[in-house]
């Protein structure tokens, strides 16, 4: 039978919120345009949030409108908001800062949340979909409510780490969708970062979504003795890919057998220097893992 | 693919050599790959990893995993023939590393323990972003000065912004020579035993916003750091002196995906900008082509094959097409790196199987260092 494709609109609004994560490399940032792109065309407003201040999500929504949230400025923010406007002129911000964020670590990712949930609670949209940050980052991020709270007996600070902590464990208004390859050490990663949101966090998992997914056009053979003049390239790239998709299978089996969680696949695909075209035909190639 | 480039001459003359690039590119395994081979030369080499995977210390026969220390890994049968060449490797830990250089840099005992215990310290040394890169930078310049090694190679840590490497030994230095550390240091240096708190504007409003516990530790913190400043800001000057060296090689690491040469070139050109310029492009993971057609003359034989009604053969061609239209989208997508370098890329195809143990890094080795 083949793989039934996903309607992932159900789900992005089951949730207002839903943030997206994976270690860098796995085509998080995809995976955040296309869930995006999924919500509008079925006419929910959709903004997506982008934390890292690369340009590559904005460049694959095209039209959609997207908000940059950057830890430096909301701290800056939210310290002028909390009585530093007078006191900052005194000395540079940034060094300010550096000392708040390094005395209660984590206030950086708190006011980040604090901001989307701002967006959150205002109305004015029914998906918001947050491309996480990067490079493992996703851990330390959505726990930083839970650390801040332990930490902070009192204060604005506290009062906004208990909020963004209420946003986090309400599954209607968050969840976070993990996303992986179906190779060995992304899968031992996010089996990681699964496990951990779960247990320090409280936040509701949604599917996980393995990128690249190989799957031929047409079987290919086990047995490889043919007619043809290239018959030894044809051999060696054929043993070639059966290796990689034994791999691909194994992982996607270990996958099924450790985390609890639907499993969505989008393909791999030779397109060099995706744009939002290509974003949205990904949209129909979204699929439940055989 | 072909194997025409090599990584051979990154190594020579080089006593340090930095593997940057964004997360998952293969970094790790690239400045084992390097190392491997310096061994296999003859140079007693030393690989310092920020990556705590499990598979990379299997690779190099460590059933404990990497260690804190630098560890000598056994290569089967010597590393030359004549025994000269060595590997070691080690697992940079920050807070780790961070303790030992307040205990090198503490005028005494007395005052490395009263900074280790302090809370605020706790956090600069497990959070203070850029804490990790300076480590790193520190550890590559504490090996560097170690006797046993003639060559390090280090990979940077995972971060949002791969040049926190180059420029974090500076941040740390700013930010203890920093005017608000002066105005906390103030009133110790008046002679008063306690900063009262809640006398200072600044240190009040900063006290509301995070708690006056958590505002006390940090107090507590730069008056114990008193007289550690100034080595702190030779030292990164040394460190950042030898991250410009001649002597210190860069290898920027991308895959076949558009993030990671984004960031490889990006990352490239901000080297430039610092005036150093022995970069080295790696394109890690591409697609091999199999055979010298294209994807399109591929399609065209699994046509004709279809017409003979021969289905193996045309499920082959079929195969072959797949690939190769991965390996060319590969190529077009690594294509701005080689541009921008003025040099091939030192290309390592995606192997039937994962990195595990010291052959498969050998295998990988004949790609970056063809004989």
């Amino acid at each position: 039978m083949p793989p039934e494709s996903v309607d992932p609109v159900p789900l992005l609004t089951a949730s207002r919120v839903t943030i997206v994560a994976g270690k860098g490399g796995v085509g998080k940032t995809t995976v955040t345009a296309v869930l995006a792109r999924a919500a509008a065309d079925a006419g929910q407003r959709v903004l997506a949030i982008e934390l890292d201040g690369k340009p590559v999500l904005r460049e694959l929504l095209g039209e959609l409108p997207c908000q940059e949230i950057s830890a430096s400025k909301a701290l800056t923010e939210y310290l002028s908001d909390h009585g530093f406007g007078r006191v900052a002129k005194r000395l540079s911000t940034s060094g300010v800062i550096d000392v708040v964020a390094t005395a209660a670590p984590g206030i950086d990712d708190i006011v980040v949340l604090g901001k989307i949930k701002q967006l959150e609670r205002s109305g004015e949209w029914d998906v918001i979909v947050v491309d996480g940050p990067a490079a493992g980052h996703a851990v330390t991020f959505l726990t930083s409510a839970a650390g801040l709270h332990d930490a902070v007996r009192g204060g604005p600070v506290r009062v906004q780490a208990d909020e963004v902590l209420e946003l986090l464990r309400d599954p209607t208004r968050s969840q976070v969708v993990l996303v992986t390859l179906p190779e060995t050490t992304p899968v031992n990663e996010v089996i990681e970062t699964a496990y951990a949101l779960e247990d320090r966090v409280g936040v509701r998992l949604g599917p996980l979504v393995v990128n690249g997914v190989d799957r031929p056009a047409r079987r290919v053979p086990r047995s490889y003795r043919v007619d043809d003049p290239e018959a030894d390239v044809l051999a060696e790239a054929a043993r070639f890919r059966r290796a990689r998709l034994d791999l691909q299978e194994a992982e996607m089996a270990r996958l099924r057998s450790t985390l609890p969680l639907e499993q969505w696949e989008l393909p791999l695909l030779p397109v060099a220097g995706m744009a939002a075209g290509e974003v949205a035909e990904l949209v129909a190639t979204l699929r439940y893992a055989a | 693919m072909t194997k025409d480039h090599t990584l051979a001459p990154v190594l020579d003359g080089a006593d340090v050599i930095v593997c940057c690039g964004s997360g998952g590119v293969g970094k790790t395994t690239t400045a084992a790959v390097i190392g491997l081979h310096a061994a296999r030369t003859g140079r007693r080499a030393v690989v310092v990893t920020i990556d705590p995977a499990r598979r990379l210390a299997d690779a190099l026969g460590l059933p404990d995993g990497l260690a804190a220390e630098p560890q000598r890994i056994d290569l089967a049968g010597g590393a030359r023939a004549d025994g000269s060449g060595e590997l070691w490797a080690m697992m940079l830990d920050t807070a780790t590393a961070f303790d030992a250089l307040v205990r090198r840099n503490a005028t005494n005992e007395e005052q490395a323990e009263r900074i280790l215990a302090n809370t605020f310290y706790r956090n600069i040394s497990g959070s203070l972003s850029g804490t990790q890169e300076y480590m790193a930078a520190e550890t590559l310049h504490f090996l560097h000065d170690d006797e046993r090694f003639d060559l390090v190679v280090v990979d940077t840590p995972p971060s949002r912004n791969a040049l926190d490497f180059l420029e974090a030994p500076g941040v740390l230095a700013r930010f203890l020579d920093h005017r608000l550390f002066k105005l906390l240091m103030l009133p110790a240096r008046r002679g008063m035993r306690v900063v009262n708190v809640a006398t200072q504007p600044l240190l009040r409003t900063i006290g509301k916003v995070v708690g006056s516990d958590v505002l006390a530790d940090a107090v507590a913190f730069f008056q114990a750091f008193a007289g550690m400043e100034q080595g702190f800001r030779q030292r990164a000057d040394v460190v950042m002196a030898l991250l410009r060296s001649d002597a210190t090689r860069y290898v920027v690491v991308a895959s076949p995906h558009r993030d990671t040469v984004t960031e490889a070139a990006w990352f490239t050109e901000q080297l430039t900008a610092h005036g150093i310029h022995q970069v080295v492009g790696v394109a890690n993971r591409v697609h091999p082509a199999f055979g010298p057609g294209t994807a399109a003359g591929a399609r065209k034989q699994e046509a004709a094959a279809d017409a003979d009604g021969d289905s193996r053969r045309a499920a082959l061609w079929c195969n072959i097409a797949e690939l190769r239209a991965l390996a060319e989208s590969a190529r077009d997508e690594l294509e701005p790196f080689a541009e921008l370098l003025g040099q091939p890329l030192v290309a390592v195809p995606l192997l039937s199987e994962d990195v595990h143990d010291i052959e498969t890094l050998g295998e990988i080795r004949r790609w970056m260092f063809p004989e």
